[in-house]
């Protein structure tokens, strides 16, 4: 629903954050047609256009979450597209990446499509569709990734599960060099990972929960990493969660291989202890680790070997969450957690402001080869007006996700989307709420 | 719900309350009005025969009316959640619910949702506090004292409720716990719990005044912690050669039900010179008796 403007507008009165070429100061923003046309101070009003006055608040690139779950198609009561656009522009985020592990899940050319055009139709966000590494998601037979990859899928993966035949996965990642295509691998050895719902730690010794080592990560990390090296693969770790894998994904990069990193922003917020009195909002995967695995999670962002932060969007209806630990499932709600969240990390003192958006911004958009994601003249025009230090209490039942499911509900957080433009359009105003 | 709901106090107060329990249990007359009039509704999500009777004869004991609930049969297989039974359960009216599930946590998810008393018969791999209970009365009895005690721990520790309890409540008493078993079977980390852990019996019982056998949980085993019963059983096993490193009074518990020649030699667990076994069984219903005259005075506390 990318509604294009006719209308100039100029940013005034704004700080420019542009991580894409480590600009961070006072500036004006041109927009014409949803496209930025001009930055700088010079700029005055002799243009006829729509004056939009930040403030003296934050003006940055939308955010790009590369790792979004929704219900559509076959189980819309978890989120539908349009419900995940509403909660995505009034989070912030511009451009969402849609996981394939839909019912059923998008596997062709024509799956693929289908999310296109309701993205495009229903989203008030970008939707960019990724598609599965393997029919049905079963992790055996090559799913069309080249034909996927015309369509319109922006890169594959297999949902949560790892692809457990490595003859497979190696096949996958030669295949996919024809195609430049990025594959998302989830490492965590099934095997090993095998009846746990929580990390392997003292917590979950005491609770009784059977825990997932850090082992099952590493392992599998380890193995595709080999793979990539010997098939000069574009490959993506999503979300790793342990400490002890990030110096093989450092040694991995040292020797300029096509790897990269996400995490998910509940890695980086919580811990293991959020899981409290089995609460299963916080029954995640990856898993919460320990306090030690978090601080060099965040770390690894700082040193740039990790290159990406997503939210992990997994919205459950209550059915799914209300549930003994063991049984209930997976996943966080956190489209509209994933920056304040992210900027609890500024205001913690544990990273940079640039260093917190380049992972959310400019980094996803040069892995996926985007044009968005910067404030660049002939960029298109997704930004986001920011007052860093606005207080709120997150209430997840005050969210525009269909589910309510977030392990941040009840958190304190600094920081808030103000205004959220999608190329140059108006989507959300915190005064006003999303347009509908 | 858990041993560290209560503090050191209450829990000697609650164990003293059932000491008092013990003669009436062998009366003639076994029947008291304190719950009379009062509902006690079993709910038992998991199969269970002593813990089950034990509570039901407790609640009958103090003059509550008794309902058992065996739910693993009915609602769960067409659908219905926990919560749901709870709260359907919860309509009824019943004022004291006594629950075991196989899911760790899964008691406290109810009682949650319950405006009655709940009691934790056992839940998943976490807790069950009534039985370390009434291992500490039975120890009680036997030694007349706790504290100072040196009490080892052997079987499956990773699966266990009952080990998590008993040394919850035992290092809360003053008890000095050891925990014996092999890697496979020790929980992540446990040298943390405040417990001596070894990975050799021989070493491991070496002066101890109780050793408490632990059952294997071979329902929740899935794959292979152990190569064999037979092996388990020579080096795990407690049988009379391997008692001698203990003290010379050592007494042996076991929580039930026993996998007689895999955990403990028939030779031991029926010598009623050593064995507490029986006891443990005696002491349970007072226990409960107590706890749950413990609820019913104190009105809507969770247990």
């Amino acid at each position: 629903m990318a509604a294009m403007m006719n209308n100039m507008k100029i940013f005034t009165n704004a700080r420019v954050i542009d991580p894409a070429s480590d600009f961070d100061g006072k500036t004006q923003v041109l927009v014409n047609e949803g496209v930025i046309v001009g930055i700088g101070d010079e700029l005055t009003e002799e243009y006829q256009c729509e004056i939009i006055d930040c403030d003296g608040h934050v003006l940055m690139p939308g955010l790009i979450d590369m790792r979004v779950s929704t219900g559509e198609p076959g189980e819309e009561h978890r989120e539908t597209l349009r419900s995940a656009g509403y909660a995505a522009v009034s989070g912030g985020i511009t451009t969402i990446v849609v996981q394939p592990d839909t019912n059923p899940c998008i596997d062709d050319a024509s799956k693929v499509d289908f999310i296109k055009r309701r993205g495009r139709d229903y989203c008030l966000a970008k939707v960019l569709p990724c598609g599965a590494l393997t029919k049905g998601l079963a992790g055996e037979q090559m799913a069309e990734i080249g034909l996927m990859a015309q369509a319109g899928a922006i890169m594959f993966a297999n949902g949560y599960g790892a692809i457990k035949d490595t003859k497979v996965m190696q096949r996958l990642l030669a295949y996919s060099c024809t195609f430049d295509a990025l594959i998302a691998a989830r490492p965590q050895d099934p095997w090993l990972a095998k009846g746990g719902v929580v990390a392997q730690g003292e917590l979950a010794a005491r609770l009784g929960l059977g825990g997932i080592s850090s082992s099952a990560e590493t392992i599998f990390a380890n193995r595709d990493i080999s793979l990539a090296a010997a098939t000069g693969a574009k490959l993506l770790l999503d979300m790793v969660s342990s400490k002890n894998t990030i110096p093989l994904i450092e040694t991995a990069k040292g020797h300029g291989l096509d790897v990269f990193a996400s995490v998910n922003i509940h890695n980086l917020c919580l811990n293991d202890n959020d899981i409290g009195d089995y609460r299963t909002f916080a029954k995640l995967d990856p898993p919460l680790r320990s306090e030690s695995d978090r601080l060099a999670l965040i770390k690894a962002i700082k040193d740039g070997i990790i290159d990406v932060i997503v939210s992990g969007h997994d919205p459950r209806p209550p059915e799914e969450k209300r549930l003994p630990f063991d049984e209930a499932a997976f996943g966080s709600s956190a489209l509209e957690a994933l920056l304040p969240a992210a900027l609890t990390l500024y205001h913690a003192g544990n990273l940079e402001l640039l260093e917190i958006i380049k992972p959310l911004t400019a980094n996803p958009a040069a892995i996926l080869g985007l044009a968005q994601g910067k404030i660049q003249i002939g960029a298109p025009a997704d930004l986001i007006v920011v007052d860093l230090g606005y207080p709120h209490r997150f209430d997840a039942s005050q969210t525009f996700s269909k589910s309510k499911n977030a392990a941040f509900d009840g958190r304190l957080f600094q920081g808030k989307v103000l205004q959220t433009f999608v190329n140059g359009a108006k989507l959300y105003d915190i005064e006003t709420g999303v347009v509908r | 719900m858990q041993i560290s709901d209560l503090n050191r106090l209450e829990a000697l107060e609650l164990i003293e309350r059932a000491e008092l329990f013990l003669p009436f249990c062998v009366s003639r007359e076994k029947k008291l009005k304190t719950l009379q009039g009062r509902t006690l509704v079993n709910l038992f999500f998991e199969n269970s025969t002593r813990t089950l009777a034990s509570f039901e004869l407790a609640g009958k004991r103090m003059g509550a009316d008794v309902v058992n609930m065996s739910v693993r049969n009915s609602s769960v297989l067409k659908g219905e959640t926990l919560l749901d039974t709870a709260a359907t359960l919860n309509s009824m009216g019943p004022d004291l619910l006594v629950v075991r599930h196989a899911s760790s946590g899964a008691v406290q998810l109810l009682s949650r949702k319950v405006s009655c008393s709940v009691i934790n018969a056992g839940d998943g791999k976490h807790e069950h506090p009534s039985q370390a209970f009434l291992d500490a009365l039975t120890l009680k009895r036997s030694f007349g004292r706790i504290e100072g005690l040196k009490i080892a721990i052997v079987g499956d520790i990773l699966h266990s409720r009952v080990a998590r309890s008993n040394v919850a409540l035992l290092n809360m008493l003053g008890a000095r716990v050891r925990l014996i078993a092999p890697p496979t079977l020790l929980p992540f980390e446990v040298q943390n719990w405040g417990v001596e852990v070894f990975n050799d019996l021989e070493t491991g019982i070496a002066g101890v005044d109780v050793v408490m056998a632990l059952r294997l949980q071979l329902e929740r085993m899935e794959g292979g912690f152990l190569p064999s019963p037979r092996e388990y059983f020579r080096f795990f096993g407690i049988d009379r050669e391997k008692l001698k490193a203990a003290s010379p009074n050592v007494m042996v518990m076991h929580p039930g039900p026993m996998n007689r020649g895999v955990e403990i030699d028939s030779d031991i667990a029926d010598d009623p010179k050593i064995s507490l076994i029986p006891d443990q069984v005696e002491s349970g219903v007072a226990m409960r008796m107590a706890i749950l005259e413990a609820l019913a005075s104190y009105g809507r506390n969770d247990e």
